[in-house]
């Protein structure tokens, strides 16, 4: 409470935010948002709580990786288009030369089995880390103005068609997708 | 292995539709580029046939032991199909769309982030982004169908670690890397 009642403070340069948002990025395993929200608002104090959280909301929307959007956004702001290359810089840079060190690295032992092996194993915690978020995010379906019922059916018929039967995204997107955002649209009248 | 341009010696349209198909994800990634991971599998292991299905996997599984933005998992899945001209072609063409769209409506977004619109859109993409999740968790699971019990159970694991505790997600992996090497999964 005390970090955010202080005075908000800016960027100083291009440099200043590829730096912030390159440390807080390398300290990010298995999602930076958490980090972010600490770096951002806690320690640099470049935004408070409320723009925090306006931030992600819109960087939400956007499609894209969200903390992506979000160092485009804010380097836009503050240093218009080199703010946000560098911003987004910060954010990719070190971490994309770190995985693609792991990448060549699994290259040169595929033929050890117990590299495989290992590799396996943490695909199946991987997949248990993208159902956690599912889990985590379908708890704010209770508050959806479509209703419960009709997102259980969304959610269903998304996973049926797109994980079992393998159909292509863009049309179950724009198929399923247009039809969720029209009842959604119609539940919103004001 | 050729580090530049892969061991699978693609001809020039196959680069171009590589670099097409993660142009049209970037902008179907409403939830997020892992929404679209089962579409991903479908073009680069079904149609394609550039990678398997484990290798598929272990993609994903490796960038998720590396810090940074999970988004970092197309670079690997570029890399593997088609050297450093594959992570050009698949993070260019997964960030470029996106990035455009970012920052040319960010205002306009901005100030209209309460209309009835963007709510419905929002409120109306929530659901399918959950099956989405839930389609790309069933679709890396593939490669260790024939171990589903034991997988299930190191799942589950997954999930009360995420959802009940506060550590970090390579505790997980590191469960899941030793489950593979004691031949569980």
């Amino acid at each position: 409470m005390s970090s955010n009642a202080q005075a908000p403070r800016t960027p100083q340069s291009p440099g200043e935010l590829f730096r912030v948002f390159n440390r807080l990025a390398l300290q990010g395993f298995g999602g930076v948002m958490p980090v972010a929200q600490r770096a951002l608002v806690d320690q640099e104090r470049w935004l408070d709580r409320e723009q925090f959280l306006e931030l992600l909301s819109i960087s939400q929307i956007l499609p894209g990786p969200n903390i992506v959007n979000m160092a485009l956004i804010l380097g836009d702001r503050h240093f218009g288009w080199r703010g946000a290359f560098a911003a987004m810089s910060g954010v990719l840079l070190a971490p994309l030369v770190l995985v693609l060190a792991l990448a060549v690295l699994a290259q040169q032992l595929r033929d050890q089995p117990v590299v495989n092996d290992a590799l396996r194993g943490m695909g199946v915690a991987a997949a248990g880390l993208v159902l956690s978020t599912a889990v985590r995010l379908a708890g704010g379906l209770q508050k959806n103005a479509l209703g419960l019922a009709a997102c259980t059916a969304f959610v269903a018929l998304t996973a049926v068609l797109v994980g079992l039967l393998r159909w292509p995204l863009v049309g179950v997107i724009l198929g399923l997708g247009s039809t969720a955002i029209v009842a959604a649209w119609w539940r919103l009248k004001p | 292995m050729n580090w530049l341009i892969g061991s699978h010696a693609l001809a020039a349209a196959d680069w171009l539709s590589l670099f097409m198909h993660f142009m049209m994800l970037s902008l179907l990634a409403v939830g997020g580029a892992i929404t679209t991971v089962p579409d991903m599998q479908r073009f680069v292991v079904r149609e394609q046939g550039w990678l398997s299905d484990g290798e598929f996997t272990a993609c994903i599984a490796l960038a998720q032991s590396a810090p940074g933005p999970n988004v970092l998992f197309v670079a690997v899945i570029g890399f593997n199909v088609g050297g450093l001209a594959g992570v050009l072609a698949t993070l260019a063409g997964t960030l470029l769309p996106s990035t455009t769209l970012a920052l040319s409506v960010t205002r306009w977004g901005d100030k209209n982030r309460e209309s009835r619109g963007l709510r419905a859109f929002t409120t109306g993409m929530a659901p399918l982004t959950i099956g989405l999740l839930l389609s790309t968790g069933w679709v890396l699971l593939e490669p260790t169908r024939a171990h589903w019990a034991n997988a299930a159970v190191l799942v589950a694991l997954t999930l009360v670690l995420m959802l009940r505790t506060r550590l970090s997600a390579l505790w997980p992996v590191s469960a899941g890397a030793l489950a593979g090497v004691m031949g569980w999964v």
